[in-house]
């Protein structure tokens, strides 16, 4: 089978490895692509790393009014063409897992396109090269067989199912992840 | 997902995605316009070669004064073998004679026995008999007039006189 992207934010250290070797691209250099995403910190120390999940059926490119978001045939959806990006954010706005970054210095989208000048040669993307506990794992799936959660790759995302290319490790009774916004809006105002 | 039609116009995937940039425009039509600038030169500096390198116009006995008629026309090439012109006889001593090729597209221009002028089918040209200006329709310039001299009974071509 293809290599496959695994995050699995259970493992997740909150070591930015991944954030700066992101960084260290040189069709990016200096900008990370990878959101480390602190779920309560407050309560907890736990951290999520995102990259992009690379959807089957990809929102930002569906709302993107200058067809500027593409998609090529291994099923990575790339950064917007900057030839066609207007910088609207409407992709920012769509995306389910807050991926595409806007960048006001540029008038650009950019977002994480798997590293797409390594994986298309055969590397592994640089955050997953350096994360040292394995929340980002990129490889046979079979190597991923003996850990106790399971891949999925869907996700019920308010009324919509969004089928994603990456696999997010859950826990081994779940088969898909179902998020509402509402649901954390809720939390945001418990909390505030 | 169903197949809207605007979802044609606007595909995700890449190589189903034919959609032309205007950078990508504006870099074909400045290829265009170069191709074309490059062209016009090249053909410019051929004529002005041929102008100053090529010798003059020879001399050329192209009929003999019985031979045309008041108010007919004889065909003849002149300078070269490919250069077709008409030469017509407008009254007893007055001889004429043009380029054939119409100054618009170069369709060979026509004389109708007894008209007062030359006539394009092409495009509906006319030019004036007399000195071969452009009368009506397309054509801009005057026909290329050849030069003529009455020696004896014979009928020469001396030169070409380009508009």
């Amino acid at each position: 089978m293809a290599l496959t992207f695994f995050v699995d934010p259970s493992r997740c250290i909150g070591c930015r490895a991944c954030v700066h070797a992101c960084a260290e691209c040189d069709s990016h250099r200096g900008i990370s692509m990878v959101h480390l995403d602190f779920v309560d910190r407050e309560a907890s120390t736990q951290t999520v790393p995102m990259v992009c999940m690379h959807c089957e059926d990809p929102a930002c490119a569906r709302v993107c009014p200058a067809d500027a978001i593409k998609r090529t045939p291994d099923g990575v959806v790339h950064s917007a063409l900057p030839a066609r990006c207007i910088g609207c954010s409407n992709c920012v706005l769509a995306c389910p897992f807050g991926v595409p970054k806007y960048l006001p210095r540029y008038d650009q989208m950019m977002k994480c396109d798997r590293c797409y000048d390594r994986t298309s040669v055969g590397l592994r993307p640089m955050c997953a090269t350096v994360c040292p506990s394995g929340a980002l794992f990129y490889g046979e799936p079979s190597e991923m067989a003996a850990r106790r959660e399971i891949p999925t790759q869907l996700f019920q995302i308010g009324k919509q199912m969004v089928k994603t290319n990456v696999r997010l490790m859950v826990s081994p009774t779940t088969t898909t992840l179902t998020l509402d916004v509402a649901d954390f809006l809720a939390e945001v105002h418990h909390a505030g | 997902m169903p197949a809207e039609r605007w979802r044609q116009d606007f595909p995700i995937d890449w190589q189903e995605d034919d959609y032309v940039t205007r950078r990508q425009f504006a870099g074909f039509l400045t290829l265009i316009s170069g191709g074309l600038f490059l062209g016009t030169a090249l053909l410019g500096i051929r004529d002005w070669w041929r102008r100053t390198f090529i010798p003059p116009a020879r001399v050329l006995r192209v009929a003999s004064v019985g031979e045309v008629p008041v108010g007919s026309a004889k065909l003849f090439a002149y300078p070269n073998a490919d250069d077709r012109c008409l030469l017509i006889r407008t009254a007893p001593e007055t001889f004429v004679a043009y380029n054939q090729a119409c100054t618009h597209l170069a369709c060979p221009v026509t004389y109708r026995r007894g008209a007062r002028e030359l006539y394009c089918p092409c495009h509906e040209g006319y030019f004036a008999l007399d000195d071969g200006r452009p009368l009506s329709g397309p054509p801009k310039r005057p026909l290329p007039r050849v030069l003529l001299s009455v020696r004896g009974d014979g009928v020469w071509a001396t030169g070409v006189i380009e508009s």
